[in-house]
């Protein structure tokens, strides 16, 4: 009896593992490297006027949202009456990352579903989304008043997601000061 | 008759041709070698079983760009795998260095090997130990 105990451990430790692995949510999902690290430094022209430009600057002094889009990316438009109601509602910021699209495009989505952004910075080639480590979209970033980004969530927002892991942690953080 | 059999051949092989887009060559043949390395040892993070050596997509083509941008500045291997590494985590590297992070990963197979081993050599041993047409240990069931 006693030669069947080490193989059943090996295998109830292999079934944990397994069973850790697999609750863990999505297997493609990477954690971001620049969570409690200073938001990266970018400026570009806005999507609607070339001749300004938005960046690192407007996001200081506040929490805000930044938000990768494209017109091209299938979730941004399922996520995007959420991100109207969060606008409307003024509930944060939200500064947008238009990701390897095509202006026209993007500006004929906004005209046409609405503008929650505060602005929205226009990444034609996908330098500054390779700076910010995106991968792929929609990507939301949450910045806190230091410029730190303190959560990053993958795919479409929605109510429970907002409440859970962007509301929960404003709330954290401002109960730890 | 041969020259068109010759032709449609040639028609033939060109498919493969249109698989190499308008990839970045570099004159210096040392500098190609190294951008062709490092882009086959850079993973694909839309597409995560491809190098963006193998991958179409676009951010696997920006990433080559951005590599090809950076050994045209003089950059070493070291920098161009940390630009990535602090951008997209360990994960973007088909072979993660060694740091605290990551040391289990380099440590663990050697352990299980030496686990195997081990445990091969106390198997082998024990067998060894029991006397010839003895096989009690095979077969516990009467």
């Amino acid at each position: 009896m006693n030669r069947f105990v080490w193989p059943l451990i090996a295998v109830a430790a292999l079934l944990v593992f397994l069973v850790m692995g697999l609750r863990h949510g999505d297997p493609r999902a990477l954690p971001s490297p620049f969570i409690g690290k200073p938001a990266p430094e970018f400026e570009l022209p806005t999507l609607k006027n070339p001749e300004v430009t938005v960046g690192t600057d407007n996001l200081a002094g506040k929490y805000a949202l930044v938000n990768v889009w494209a017109t091209w990316c299938v979730m941004c438009r399922s996520e995007h009456p959420f991100l109207m109601q969060l606008a409307q509602r003024k509930a944060i910021p939200i500064y947008g990352i238009n990701w390897r699209d095509s202006r026209p495009d993007a500006i004929r989505w906004l005209d046409q579903l609405g503008d929650p952004y505060v602005a929205s910075a226009y990444d034609e080639d996908g330098r500054v989304g390779i700076d910010w480590g995106v991968y792929g979209a929609p990507e939301t970033f949450l910045i806190d008043p230091e410029g730190t980004v303190i959560y990053k969530h993958l795919g479409p927002l929605d109510p429970q997601v907002w409440e859970r892991e962007f509301v929960a942690r404003m709330n954290q953080r401002e109960a730890d000061q | 008759m041969k020259h068109a059999l010759l032709f449609a051949c040639l028609m033939l092989l060109s498919i493969a041709a249109m698989a190499i887009d308008q990839e970045r060559r570099f004159d210096d043949p040392e500098l190609q070698a190294r951008y062709e390395h490092l882009i086959s040892e850079v993973r694909c993070l839309q597409c995560q079983n491809q190098s963006i050596k193998d991958s179409n997509v676009t951010l696997a083509a920006d990433l080559r760009r951005e590599i090809a941008r950076m050994i045209d500045e003089g950059k070493t291997d070291e920098e161009i795998a940390d630009f990535l590494v602090t951008r997209y985590g360990e994960f973007a590297l088909y072979r993660p260095r060694m740091t605290g992070k990551t040391l289990v990963l380099w440590i663990v197979p050697f352990l299980l090997v030496l686990l195997g081993v081990f445990a091969l050599v106390r198997v082998v041993r024990h067998r060894v130990a029991l006397p010839v047409g003895d096989d009690s240990d095979e077969r516990q069931d009467p």
